[in-house]
């Protein structure tokens, strides 16, 4: 980026510039792809009725979201036609990002009620299942903000969600599943504690560390699913938690479904969202985390113990994504199965980068992916004529845009993944 | 792991010593013997060692034995760790059906390590080659089962397809990262996921899927277009072995002369060492990113391609196995050398090979292997874990071999 002169005015830069212009361009496509697609699609289909409370909630007899598809897409394509146009001419200034998620928002509409129109479908259903599929890729890109908030690059989030499943199910089954929660947490804390000695130590670096924990994860979970798991059942099958209902904010309709009618998990996570963000930024841990993190150095010169710093937080990250992958047992299926976690870490790596390596951000961007997988399972329910594989690969195509700077290009902390050598 | 001697010769150290480090890095001769023999023999050792405790450790059986009858408990242990190890060994170099179980093992693995390989030599950390397996086998699959040639034809023609399709899977990270500075470990393990739907749904479309079948499942390439068998006329439909291994051989061989022989390859090697300097000295970065992900993703291509050629010879979900992710382990094994590569191959390749022995004749699954290849990596990459415990001088500290999301 080239040097720009301050003056009063914000001056955008060429990058800027050429951003706004993509976008633009993106709105315009959106729109004829909206207008073509969904809005000409479901012309006389009828209407699409989106369920907004299940049978068993308190006001069961709230009206439900009825869309006339048809109509809905037109009005969306000729926003989406007008946004293009204003970006491209004046552009939208500070509201550009929040101009873009109106417009995915939107486009995601616009989808659902051409995929329902002439039926009806629960979206509440949905909404709660997205809010439980966001909550392992949130917790493991938590691990991720913390450990990169002070410069530990953690890969290792994959490997530290299966090996948190495993011990979740094992000691769950054996003990009690509380039990095998805290001891899937302290799982995370070894792996973690591998990943900080490798690289803070032994200056491995700190990407390969990580690669190499999840295989080792992989192999010895999967190893000892074969040998131990598949002959001794009482060691896989914990007990699950059951959803606990928020009194009164459960009985809202709609909302209380989706966020106060979940398992502990879910409550946990928000908690811890919003615990680590007035951590990183309103108390002393935060900023002494986020100065080894950008600028090791001078932190040492000011007598903060950079070291020090390192293996806590990748620890408390390791903890995290290690309670994260008990969610796999005591929060969902209650079954270790050979590479349950599928991926997940990585979508929270991505999640974490998405999200600007802040916790807020990183549990949106969760959502964002957790949204996409209840979609694609809700999708081939309801038939449409897109192949379950391309709603598989979206959120994947989704990141890569958004990672190659479709939403402003995102700063990591400026010392991410540099070992530091005290002298 | 002795036949690649050519990297183990001592370095001439006439110039300053930070000059003689940039010279060996550029010259690809930039490891001493203890680093290039020594610590991977003995990383290799290690790991081996650690894996007789997990047989042992998760033997509940005898665990429950060692309370009441430990001489029952030590002989069972042994047993199984003796029984497994013993299967590993005869079922890699143990008969000639085995070695050629270790030669089909280890061809996929060698083109897959040198996809790894070439993307560390230019700073780029490929998780990709899954996914640039997956692509360039479907185009490898497509050719070999639409055109009707004789073998001299075929063949190439389904390789050269799979260089491509795997190439343009590969460049665009390259691109991606040199365009918008997107992080290719992010990138290449998204395009991994993309390319496995891909694949599936390509294996039920018209155009790929067998006739008559509902799962995805395509045709079988024409035998035109298969990699020939190396004992063919032995008529032992068990000794697998195919021309596969030379053409890996002589990829190799290629990628080495195109790394250190090459302008091309000093490019690659000196955006690897330093892209702001390479910058400076007039190199396009951008093309450069952009073609070694391209030359990654094409070997990675072909390392799919070999495994529809010379193994499966028709295409069903997940055909790469996940080679491309022990490509990485291998080409760290191999010190992003392409001799050290191909002898990292063949022990890969023996350990697969092995590792499926291991799996039919005891109750060892063949995960193990995962953890042992785990093991030999963690060891290579922080050579003080080797040098505390067998208290030897191990050469060069540990590496940076990848970059930050920042860079």
């Amino acid at each position: 980026m080239t040097a720009i002169p301050e003056t009063q005015k914000h001056v955008y830069s060429p990058a800027e510039l050429r951003r706004a212009r993509y976008l633009g361009i993106t709105y315009i496509v959106l729109a004829l792809f909206v207008l073509w697609f969904f809005a000409v699609g479901s012309v006389g289909e009828g209407d699409s009725t989106l369920k907004l409370v299940k049978p068993t909630d308190r006001f069961k007899n709230f009206p439900n979201l009825v869309l006339p598809a048809a109509i809905f897409s037109f009005v969306v394509a000729a926003v989406f036609a007008s946004l293009g146009a204003v970006q491209l001419t004046r552009g939208f200034k500070r509201l550009g990002n929040v101009v873009l998620a109106i417009v995915l928002l939107l486009f995601v509409f616009s989808f659902l009620t051409w995929a329902a129109a002439g039926k009806s479908f629960s979206f509440v259903g949905m909404m709660q299942e997205t809010v439980k599929r966001s909550i392992p890729i949130a917790l493991g890109a938590m691990s991720g903000v913390l450990s990169e908030r002070v410069a530990v690059i953690n890969i290792a989030i994959e490997g530290q969600l299966l090996g948190g499943a495993f011990v979740a199910a094992v000691v769950g089954s054996a003990i009690n599943p509380w039990v095998g929660v805290v001891a899937a947490t302290l799982t995370g804390v070894v792996l973690g504690w591998v990943l900080a000695v490798m690289a803070i130590r032994y200056r491995v670096d700190q990407i390969i560390v990580g690669v190499v924990i999840n295989l080792f994860v992989l192999g010895l979970t999967s190893f000892m699913t074969q040998r131990i798991l598949n002959d001794n059942p009482q060691f896989n099958g914990s007990e699950v938690f059951k959803s606990i209902e928020i009194p009164l904010l459960a009985d809202i309709p709609f909302f209380g479904a989706v966020l106060f009618k979940q398992n502990i998990f879910v409550y946990a996570t928000f908690v811890l969202v919003a615990v680590l963000t007035y951590g990183l930024f309103n108390t002393k841990w935060g900023l002494r985390s986020r100065a080894v993190g950008e600028h090791p150095k001078a932190a040492d010169t000011l007598g903060i113990n950079v070291y020090g710093y390192r293996y806590l937080n990748t620890l408390l990250g390791g903890a995290i994504a290690g309670f994260g992958g008990a969610y796999f047992i005591q929060g969902s299926v209650g079954q270790f199965d050979e590479n349950m976690t599928n991926g997940r870490g990585f979508i929270g790596l991505a999640a974490m980068i998405f999200g600007r390596w802040h916790p807020v951000g990183a549990l949106s961007a969760a959502l964002v992916f957790g949204f996409a997988e209840s979609l694609s399972g809700k999708l081939s329910i309801l038939q449409t004529p897109i192949p379950s594989e391309f709603l598989g690969m979206a959120p994947y195509i989704v990141t890569i845009i958004v990672v190659a700077g479709l939403v402003g290009k995102a700063r990591p902390p400026a010392a991410d993944g540099q070992p530091y050598i005290k002298e | 792991m002795s036949d690649d001697n050519h990297i183990d010769e001592p370095q001439e150290t006439s110039e300053g010593a930070a000059g003689s480090k940039l010279f060996q890095d550029l010259t690809g001769l930039g490891v001493d013997w203890r680093s290039a023999l020594l610590v991977p023999a003995l990383a290799i050792l290690t790991a081996l060692i650690v894996g007789v405790f997990v047989i042992a450790f998760t033997d509940l059986e005898a665990l429950r034995l060692w309370g009441s009858d430990p001489g029952a408990a030590w002989s069972k242990t042994w047993g199984s760790i003796s029984g497994g190890y013993k299967a590993l060994f005869v079922g890699s170099f143990g008969s000639l059906r085995a070695v050629s179980e270790t030669m089909v093992g280890a061809t996929p693995l060698i083109l897959g390590g040198l996809s790894v390989a070439i993307g560390f030599r230019a700073g780029l950390f490929n998780i990709g080659t899954e996914g640039q397996m997956l692509m360039g086998g479907m185009v490898a699959i497509w050719v070999g089962v639409t055109f009707q040639l004789p073998i001299f034809l075929h063949l190439p023609l389904a390789l050269i397809g799979a260089a491509i399709g795997g190439g343009v899977w590969g460049a665009v990270p390259g691109l991606l990262r040199a365009k918008t500075g997107a992080h290719e470990v992010i990138t290449t393990i998204m395009l991994n996921l993309i390319a496995f739907n891909l694949v599936v749904y390509l294996l039920k479309s018209g155009i790929f899927q067998a006739e008559g079948r509902d799962d995805p499942i395509s045709e079988a390439v024409a035998v035109s277009a298969r990699f020939p068998r190396l004992f063919g006329f032995l008529d032992d439909s068990q000794v697998r072995v195919t021309a596969g291994i030379i053409f890996a051989v002589l990829i190799a061989w290629l990628i080495y002369w195109l790394l250190f022989k090459s302008t091309l390859g000093f490019e690659f090697r000196a955006v690897g060492m330093n892209p702001h300097g390479a910058h400076y000295a007039g190199m396009n970065v951008v093309f450069l990113y952009t073609a070694v992900m391209a030359v990654a993703g094409a070997l990675g291509g072909l390392a799919g391609a070999d495994q529809i050629l010379s193994i499966l010879y028709r295409g069903s979900p997940g055909f790469s196995a996940g080679i491309g992710f022990d490509a990485i382990a291998l080409a760290l094994l191999g010190r992003s050398h392409p001799a050290g590569v191909v002898a990292a191959g063949v022990l890969f390749g023996a350990l697969r090979s092995g590792g499926q022995v291991m799996q039919v004749e005891t109750d060892l699954s063949i995960d193990l292997i995962l953890v042992v290849q785990a093991l030999i990596v963690v060891f290579i990459a922080a050579p003080a874990l080797i040098k505390a415990i067998y208290r030897v001088r191990t050469g060069r500290a540990a590496e940076q071999l990848t970059t930050g999301w920042g860079a």
